[in-house]
């Protein structure tokens, strides 16, 4: 209970008795879907977090790694070495379960801060070209409709491209990850700021805004303090939904070659490195990855669906 | 015959707290050629009667008790299918809004070609020939070529003429009008109206007119139902419940309605339901800095002021197209006094009020403000002195609060922003002015998505209160409000004006309020002032046409009790 109201009779409930009776919690705890993708996307990010107390091996000390355990399937003990492996080995002898654990950390890191990145630029851009209009509106919105006439995938290779030809040789691989974030943020930054300029068009009309500017705020409290947290849920909506082809981008660019390096291997490079071997017979390393992957990314877009009707209040 | 008899019904909205009863065992009666009207405040329930005959209720509601029974069968808890088949044949609908009731994309032909064959089992050529009628019939001149044109060609009082065309084509026993005239100019009000008066006598059709305008039951029904929270109040031929009325609430119900023939001091405060609530001008008072107005200088200069808005974009400055939405306008105001601006919709006094308020760039012209030049500012620090000395309070009191501050925030912007006051003291100010307007200082914590229309009205005046302003622009601040609720915040600018010496712009389209409200008037008339006047001359002795028959227009309440009024 709360101790900071004087008086118990008028007090009101506690911030989390009232969040957890809000609609909004209300509509979750209804929603069996939701509950599952949210386990789920709990699960793997708890897993990305504590890889390395998790994870049987560390794939990325060679120290550890015996070749002799190449190619050993799930569940069946090695036939040089005797050992077991739950979702087997690759052909280095690494345990497929330990290098998804890992991956996951490359892949969700690499999304989460695409998105963030995205969602701050696709924002403020947003914002500015609803609330400034004019010549300014007209540059920002063109500059995003040409850029949506290209796939984004092709959006991050070029990006990723100019980025390797003028990054030192030496620094590539350190370079790489954080190139992968900037190449998908740029490439997924339009989304934002289209939904961004939609809300906040309305938002500019209605009286508040009037009533801020004839206060005398200037456009950027007005922009930021104003409009900023009534144009948030559509956002947040968005972003969901923009986290799972982020990640879904990063395996793509993985999968192409153009992505996570070798030394530190995202699901995506995972699958690439498996699929050389799917029509050989160990379908282990290509499946699991991918299991993963299409679990993740699933669960992440039913969470957003479930957020975008959860927040319109039309659809309840 | 009864046509259609409501027997105490009961309609309820299960929501997942608690059920909302909308109608609690509410009975009326509608006898063909009967125009019965069903008056009460936003929330009173009822549109939810005029859905519940129509079986149209929006789900979760339904209805929980008593019957609705047409021509003597019991019509409520049909099933769907039935329902269908009764509604728009033999219970018609006349919605608010004409441009959303009518579909843009056919012409008025075929729409009523095709309501009028899904009915009656007639030929193309006869069906025509009927629709061409009822145009006629409504009063919409040249039916021949209007037949063949598009919703969007028609003006919108036009437009509801076809909606009630529309209406018609099933020759039906009871039509429902939910606020037919809402939407409407006062001009256009009034021939609807009569329109939908005749149409009952002469077609022995039974009418349930759904409206929150004393105006309109006075003038158009002749059984009047007064509902407050899902009950029925009072019933009776409108004559004995508009001028003697028996229940409290009818009775402050008619006593805060603005009358055009009266001015009063204040607006009586006759309390029903414990909505009471105070206002401390006195407390306000003590603390407001002392205004010495000299009424021989103007407080305002307005001179010439143009605002032309872009019609057609255009690259080069020759191909873009511009509409003057405020052409020449000129007035002083002098301090102390309360100016009034009125006009239908589009003469253009909201702009008006937002160039003088600086939200608008003027084109031509000037505004001067107490000697000093305040349109166009590119000077910050008189702007900002500017700033601090006006405020407005805006129209639509659920979108001029943020949603997502809080109302203390809100009320504190204006001190933090001009730096009036730092710390504590801020928080001490923002609870006493919440205190003044009557919603206690633990308001202060709340979201304004939990107050009432005339209780966020009030945050709005605590907010313009804030700086301690010498102007205060009102953009018809009352007219998204209820009858009494308007009452209560008209009685609050008229003690603002009185005891703090503030000067106000008050912009309105309702002539009663103006009446009540200002010292002076302007009439606007599509960009241009057509007469300036004190309003006592101006009602009393109109110097031109336009004002005569605005005038004209206001609803005679004469017949409206006038018991209780000063």
């Amino acid at each position: 209970m709360s101790d900071m109201t004087k008086d118990p009779a008028t007090a009101r409930p506690s911030r989390l008795a009232t969040f957890w009776d809000s609609d909004f919690v209300w509509s979750f705890r209804h929603s069996p879907v939701a509950i599952i993708a949210l386990l789920v996307v709990a699960v793997l990010l708890l897993a990305a977090l504590f890889a390395p107390l998790i994870a049987p091996h560390d794939p990325f000390n060679p120290a550890t790694l015996n070749l002799m355990n190449g190619f050993t399937a799930p569940g069946v003990p090695n036939a040089f070495t005797q050992e077991t492996f739950l979702l087997g080995t690759d052909d280095q002898g690494r345990d497929v379960f330990s290098t998804i654990l890992y991956g996951l950390r490359i892949s969700l890191f690499v999304g989460i801060s695409a998105v963030m990145l995205a969602m701050i630029i696709g924002v403020v851009l947003g914002l500015v070209a609803a609330y400034v209009g004019g010549w300014t509106e007209t540059i920002i919105m063109r500059v995003a409709d040409v850029q949506l006439t290209f796939p984004a995938i092709l959006v991050a290779m070029l990006i990723f491209g100019i980025a390797k030809g003028i990054t030192p040789p030496e620094y590539r691989n350190e370079m790489a990850i954080w190139v992968l974030i900037v190449a998908i943020a740029l490439s997924d930054w339009v989304q934002f700021a289209r939904v961004v300029r939609g809300a906040a068009l309305v938002e500019k009309n209605k009286e508040y805004v009037q009533a801020a500017r004839l206060i005398g705020r200037g456009p950027i409290p007005i922009m930021f303090r104003h409009m900023l947290p009534n144009v948030l849920s559509p956002v947040l909506v968005i972003s969901t939904i923009s986290l799972a082809l982020a990640i879904i981008a990063e395996a793509t660019l993985s999968f192409l070659g153009v992505g996570a390096p070798p030394t530190q291997p995202s699901l995506g490079t995972l699958i690439r490195i498996g699929q050389g071997y799917l029509f050989s017979g160990e379908w282990w390393i290509l499946l699991f990855p991918s299991i993963t992957l299409l679990a993740l990314a699933l669960s992440i877009n039913l969470l957003g669906d479930w957020l975008r009707d959860a927040l319109n209040p039309k659809l309840r | 015959m009864t046509l259609l008899d409501i027997n105490k019904l009961t309609v309820e909205f299960p929501t997942r707290r608690k059920v909302f009863r909308a109608v609690d065992a509410a009975s009326l009666t509608v006898e063909p050629g009967q125009i019965h009207g069903l008056v009460g405040e936003s929330g009173a329930g009822k549109s939810t009667i005029g859905a519940a005959v129509l079986g149209l209720l929006e789900r979760p509601g339904h209805i929980t008790g008593g019957d609705i029974v047409f021509k003597g069968d019991t019509i409520s808890g049909l099933n769907a299918d039935a329902m269908r088949k009764l509604r728009g044949k033999k219970i018609s609908m006349i919605f608010q809004d004409p441009l959303t009731s009518l579909n843009p994309l056919f012409t008025v032909k075929e729409q009523l070609v095709e309501t009028i064959q899904a009915h009656h089992d007639v030929s193309d050529a006869e069906a025509v020939q009927r629709a061409r009628d009822l145009i006629d019939r409504v009063g919409i001149p040249d039916p021949d070529t209007r037949l063949d044109q598009y919703p969007h060609q028609f003006s919108g009082g036009m437009r509801q003429r076809v909606v009630i065309a529309l209406a018609l084509c099933s020759e039906p026993d009871v039509i429902i009008a939910d606020e037919p005239t809402t939407a409407l100019d006062v001009s256009v009000q009034a021939q609807i109206l009569e329109l939908i008066k005749e149409l009952a006598r002469e077609r022995q059709v039974g009418v349930i007119l759904v409206t929150h305008d004393m105006g309109v039951i006075a003038e158009t029904t002749d059984v009047v139902t007064v509902m407050y929270a899902g009950e029925v109040v009072e019933s009776g031929p409108t004559e004995q419940v508009m001028g003697r009325p028996e229940h409290p609430y009818t009775q402050s119900l008619i006593a805060a309605v603005p009358r055009p023939t009266l001015k009063l001091h204040r607006f009586p405060q006759i309390s029903y339901g414990g909505r009471e609530t105070r206002f401390a001008i006195e407390d306000l008072a003590r603390n407001w800095p002392k205004v010495e107005n000299d009424p021989s200088k103007p407080l305002y200069e307005i001179k010439g002021i143009t605002k032309r808005f872009l019609q057609k974009r255009g690259l080069l400055p020759w191909s873009r197209e511009y509409f003057t939405a405020v052409d020449q306008v000129s007035f002083d105001i002098k301090p102390g006094e309360v100016f009034g601006v009125v006009g239908e919709s589009g003469s253009g006094k909201s702009t008006v009020a937002r160039m003088i308020a600086g939200l608008y760039q003027v084109d031509e012209g000037e505004v001067i403000f107490d000697g000093k030049t305040v349109s166009n500012l590119g000077d910050k620090a008189v702007q900002e002195a500017y700033r601090q000395d006006i405020q407005m309070i805006f129209q639509d009191p659920f979108s001029s609060l943020n949603p997502r501050m809080r109302v203390d925030e809100i009320v504190a912007e204006p001190i933090r922003h001009h730096k009036l006051m730092e710390g504590n003291a801020i928080q001490k100010r923002v609870e006493d002015l919440l205190d003044q307007v009557g919603l206690g200082a633990s308001a202060a914590l709340k979201y304004p998505h939990e107050f009432s229309g005339g209780q966020r009205q009030r945050i709005s005046i605590a907010r313009a209160l804030a700086t301690q302003p010498r102007f205060l622009i009102c953009d018809e601040p009352t007219s998204a409000l209820d009858v009494s609720i308007q009452a209560q915040i008209l009685n609050i600018l008229k003690d603002l004006q009185e005891h703090l010496g503030l000067t106000m712009l008050f912009i309105s389209h309702d002539l009663p309020v103006v009446r009540q409200m200002c010292d002076r008037v302007a009439v606007m008339k599509a960009g241009k002032i057509v007469e300036i006047q004190d309003t006592e001359s101006l009602f009393a002795n109109p110097q031109t046409e336009y004002t005569r028959e605005l005038l004209d227009l206001m609803p005679k309440l004469d017949d409206l009790s006038t018991e209780n009024l000063e």
